[in-house]
């Protein structure tokens, strides 16, 4: 484990990614460091969600690099398991484990990845739903949850891991408006806590009380990358302009 | 025309008699067939083709001939072939049995596999990215993901074909086989009462059948208990 502060843990170097003949990511460089929190945002099929899962490896990149924690993701499964243990990820969909249980949900990484012992396991599983603000529904089924504390279970199901970086995409845009403070929520105290966070979210609230930096993606490429101030207040690229006006008319 | 109610009551007793080795027939061709299926279906979704190419021509074959045709090609057929006779497999084939149980094991085989796939292509992707994420190996994800989803998914189409095997049984009868239909066949041939008899051999069929369907239901019930039900 690197602890050098000052050296990024997630480094992108000119990565391209096709998918048949249609570039969905074109020499995307990206530095983040430790416990900086960067907020993706563009118009969909910019590549945003293609961007994060490149970082696990859900999505394989065709060129440039991409280092996490001092290790390359190449094709080697070795490597491929060290970052994915590091990196936790929240999904749109949520992605819950539908036949186990939530506190379950939460057990089944640390116990077959980690090897952690029951007692380990439950009482950590325990911590997070508590952070999370949901312990009492530990013993239910994910199907008996609302759209919102699923995502917040998906969230505590990934800490467990103790994982040094949050991926995060979209994790807001398939909940009703109601629940989707409760999530933020959670994500704005992860933030607090000083974990490494990469945030794919159209939420510009969120983007603009907790981004450290906000990256504006538009057809495969960064356009845009700087503090929240000047991203909202002097955009320089004319497709930000747009973007923005797009988003925030209302 | 006269109908003998109490000669389809005094033969049930009699096919009953012939319960044990229909059971015997279902329950090994189904463990057998279900094991083979289980291996088929990795060799399908291998995503190599030197595993799937085979795998669908044994489905191809088995899903595309008569059972009947099948258990006669076994018990007939290869016994004339002098490497059969001289193999260690020649116990199987020389018994009317084994025959039988190899027919019904292979074809239950070809048909469970494409039901289990049915079910591992319902499974969301979702769910095995996010297993993926959480660093779960491929086998991890095989049998911690896929696996208790795919016996919910398959669970409908699999308890309707176990009945068609129950009834595939039958068909041990034209090898000499004393199944209950075997049975039934000979009482047939000493009282003249086709009518009566098989009438009485139904009936034992549907009250079988009626078991496994609750047994299936109340299966399939805790299978899906962490499925929201629709209201």
């Amino acid at each position: 484990m690197n602890d050098d502060a000052k050296k990024p843990i997630i480094v992108l170097e000119k990565v391209s990614k096709f998918f048949g003949s249609f570039r969905a990511l074109k020499d995307i460089d990206l530095a983040v460091n430790r416990r900086e929190r960067i907020v993706v945002c563009g118009p969909s099929g910019s590549g945003k969600s293609t961007m994060i899962r490149c970082i696990n490896r859900l999505e394989e990149h065709d060129s440039g690099r991409i280092m996490v924690d001092g290790v390359e993701l190449t094709g080697d499964t070795k490597d491929i398991d060290a970052v994915r243990r590091e990196v936790g990820m929240v999904f749109q969909s949520f992605n819950l484990f539908p036949h186990l249980s939530v506190i379950d949900n939460l057990m089944l990484a640390p116990r077959l990845v980690r090897n952690l012992p029951k007692p380990e396991r439950r009482e950590r599983a325990m911590h997070f739903l508590e952070r999370v603000r949901i312990p009492e529904q530990a013993d239910k089924w994910p199907s008996q949850l609302s759209g919102g504390q699923q995502q917040r279970v998906a969230i505590a199901r990934a800490l467990c891991m103790n994982p040094e970086i949050m991926l995060f995409d979209e994790p807001t845009s398939a909940l009703d408006p109601e629940m989707i403070s409760e999530v933020l929520d959670v994500m704005v105290d992860l933030a607090g806590e000083g974990m490494t966070m990469i945030v794919v979210t159209h939420e510009m609230g969120f983007a603009r009380s907790v981004a450290d930096k906000i990256v504006f993606m538009d057809a495969g490429e960064i356009v845009e990358s700087a503090a929240p101030g000047p991203f909202f207040e002097n955009p320089t690229n004319e497709r930000t302009k747009l973007f923005l006006s797009q988003i925030l008319s209302h | 025309m006269s109908f003998d109610v109490h000669l389809i009551i005094d033969s049930i007793p009699r096919m009953l008699e012939g319960l044990g080795l229909t059971l015997a027939l279902l329950i090994l061709s189904t463990i057998i067939g279900l094991v083979l299926a289980v291996g088929v279906l990795l060799m399908r979704i291998s995503g190599r083709w030197f595993l799937a190419w085979p795998a669908m021509v044994y489905i191809y074959i088995f899903r595309g001939t008569p059972i009947l045709v099948q258990i006669f090609i076994i018990y007939h057929g290869m016994p004339q072939f002098e490497f059969v006779r001289e193999s260690i497999l020649w116990p199987i084939f020389r018994d009317a049995f084994g025959c039988c149980v190899l027919a019904l094991s292979l074809n239950a085989g070809a048909y469970v596999s494409e039901i289990l796939r049915g079910g591992v292509l319902g499974v969301d992707q979702g769910l095995l990215e996010a297993g993926k994420a959480l660093g779960l190996s491929t086998r991890q994800r095989f049998v911690y993901i896929t696996t208790p989803i795919v016996i919910r998914l398959a669970l409908p189409a699999y308890s309707n074909d176990f009945i068609s095997m129950l009834k595939a049984t039958a068909l041990a009868s034209t090898v000499t086989l004393m199944d209950m239909t075997g049975v039934a066949r000979t009482i047939v041939a000493k009282t003249f009462a086709p009518y009566e008899i098989f009438i009485g051999a139904a009936i034992i069929y549907l009250v079988m059948t009626w078991f496994i369907q609750k047994a299936f239901g109340l299966f399939e019930r805790h299978m899906s208990r962490y499925v929201k039900k629709e209201t």
